[in-house]
């Protein structure tokens, strides 16, 4: 991959929080091309959070340089270059799934007309059709993530970038979850950098996933996922899956996790 | 079907609704009713003797609102209705600018921190003053004010009593409010790169909201009491506080006026109170079980 396709490009990220504090990343490299989904995996206090924070302009690294589609991430952020998704919804209870969508559209000045467009095109795609005039505490957790998701895409952000977005989740929805983020991805193009703690559903999405360790924060390994695509539920019982689920959990292992 | 259920529900839910007011109201009366009549009974003299001063049957108080004062005048409770309209002004106006005094104060206060140490010590010693003590200071003071040849009307010197005792519990509920934000949903508003405008209106101030109705609930009584205190040292007769003066040089021989007129200051204030729940109603959306 050349550095001209890369929408991320990390060199030598260091955070440390507080005076002569934690150690929250050292020395990250990474890049990030267009159109792939890179999983950050690691033990809690690997930093993988606050990597994806430093990347979003949301926390001022201590020393390195990171460059997003070419620019500093504080430029990208003033570009509204990204969405982003947390593990809690984060919807505004006084506006409805329409209007929640909407608001990053509201706060960039679309007008009335494009912002209803786009809304009822992302509706669809997150499969909310009829849900529009609903508030946010009438609809379950797996649908509240769903609507911060179509928040997140409804400016056609360059990046997303996803906090353990389905965390909070139960297991079966979680599933169903990864499987239309897939064909989201997979039908937007878009670029993806997605924090989990999940061995298994890291593996699942992506092409890539970044092994971090704790104390500090660090990239131990980066292991390249070639399961093809577009993937299923099969996908889930390939047995390269497992080989590939084994190679991720070695990795945390020799990290220094304690799994 | 649902939608039948639901609304069979909603009218279940009016009725027993109106049937606890009605219990509630009968229990009052009861234990009035009741207190009196042991007491009358037994002859006790503690706390205090009951006799048809000290305490009037519920059913004269409420008949004297529709017996004339004098022979061929209107009923008192036409008076009274007039009179409460006029309190009822200078409150709902105390109220609005003390509301919007109070919100001014405490998004300031949310927003520069350093005006927390500053100013709040003496926004609280403000409320510590007897508004009994206030209030000719300003209505009376207020009244020799002139600006540019037109001096405040008297029911305005009493709107600000009233917003005196408005704008503090706005104020201080402002504050929280305003910081009651979820630090993700601040962090969010920042990926946007939102302003500092679009943060306060768009998520500061909605999330405020609950916050500020609790306020505007106590605020909407207090003004009422406020203008009601306001009219007594400044000799207005049109409000409620002119004939409760009045009413209370007259009690040894119709006390049930004095009861009168109370009752309806009361309603007063339970009005406005239902005004801002009814308000709240229709502004605040959030799940049922915040709202209070």
């Amino acid at each position: 991959m050349s550095t001209s396709e890369a929408v991320v490009s990390a060199r030598s990220i260091s955070k440390t929080f507080g005076k002569g504090g934690v150690n929250a990343l050292q020395d990250i490299d990474l890049e990030v091309g267009q159109g792939e989904f890179i999983s950050l995996i690691g033990p809690s206090g690997c930093g993988k959070s606050t990597l994806l924070r430093v990347i979003g302009d949301l926390v001022e690294p201590s020393s390195g340089e990171i460059l997003v589609n070419g620019k500093s991430a504080h430029r990208a952020r003033l570009d509204r270059d990204y969405g982003i998704v947390f593990q809690a919804a984060v919807l505004y209870d006084w506006r409805t799934v329409a209007k929640n969508i909407a608001l990053p559209l509201e706060l960039m000045g679309y007008d009335r007309a494009t912002r209803a467009g786009r809304v009822r095109e992302l509706l669809h795609l997150m499969e909310l059709d009829g849900f529009e005039k609903h508030y946010p505490w009438q609809l379950s957790g797996g649908m509240q993530q769903r609507v911060s998701i179509a928040r997140a895409l409804s400016f056609s952000p360059a990046l997303l970038l996803m906090d353990e977005p389905f965390g909070a989740l139960d297991e079966m929805t979680r599933e169903r979850l990864n499987v239309e983020l897939l064909r989201i991805w997979a039908e937007l193009g878009s670029t993806v950098i997605f924090v989990t703690h999940s061995i298994s559903e890291a593996v699942y999405l992506s092409t890539r996933v970044v092994v971090m360790s704790p104390r500090p924060g660090r990239i131990t390994s980066v292991v390249p996922i070639d399961l093809p695509q577009p993937r299923t539920f099969e996908t889930r019982e390939d047995p390269r899956f497992f080989e590939l689920v084994t190679q991720v959990r070695e990795a945390l292992h020799a990290g220094g996790a304690e799994l | 079907m649902w939608d039948a259920l639901r609304v069979t529900s909603r009218i279940g839910s009016a009725a027993a609704r109106i049937a606890v007011l009605v219990l509630v109201l009968l229990g009052l009366w009861a234990l009035w009713e009741g207190y009196r009549a042991l007491w009358e009974e037994t002859g006790w003299t503690r706390p205090f003797r009951v006799n048809a001063t000290t305490m009037p049957h519920l059913h004269d108080i409420v008949g004297a609102l529709f017996d004339p004062l004098r022979e061929g005048e209107p009923l008192l409770a036409r008076f009274m209705l007039d009179a409460a309209l006029f309190t009822a002004k200078e409150a709902a106006v105390g109220f609005a600018i003390g509301a919007a005094i109070g919100f001014l104060l405490g998004a300031l206060i949310a927003r520069f921190a350093v005006l927390q140490r500053g100013v709040m010590p003496y926004i609280i010693a403000s409320q510590t003053i007897p508004i009994l003590a206030i209030a000719p200071i300003v209505v009376v003071g207020l009244g020799n004010v002139s600006i540019l040849g037109w001096t405040p009307k008297d029911w305005m010197r009493v709107a600000v009593i009233a917003a005196y005792l408005t704008f503090f519990p706005v104020t201080v509920n402002t504050v929280r409010g305003l910081r009651s934000a979820d630090p993700a949903a601040v962090e969010l508003m920042e990926s946007y790169a939102a302003g500092e405008w679009a943060v306060f209106w768009k998520l500061r101030v909605p999330a405020s909201l609950p916050y500020l109705f609790s306020a505007f609930k106590v605020a909407a009584t207090a003004s009422v009491v406020g203008a009601v205190i306001g009219e007594l040292p400044s000799s207005i007769q049109s409000g409620l506080g002119g004939w409760i003066i009045n009413f209370n040089q007259y009690y040894a021989l119709d006390p049930e006026n004095l009861w009168a007129v109370n009752l309806v200051a009361a309603l007063l204030g339970i009005s406005f109170f239902l005004v801002v729940v009814l308000v709240e109603k229709l502004v605040v959306h959030r799940p049922p079980e915040i709202l209070v």
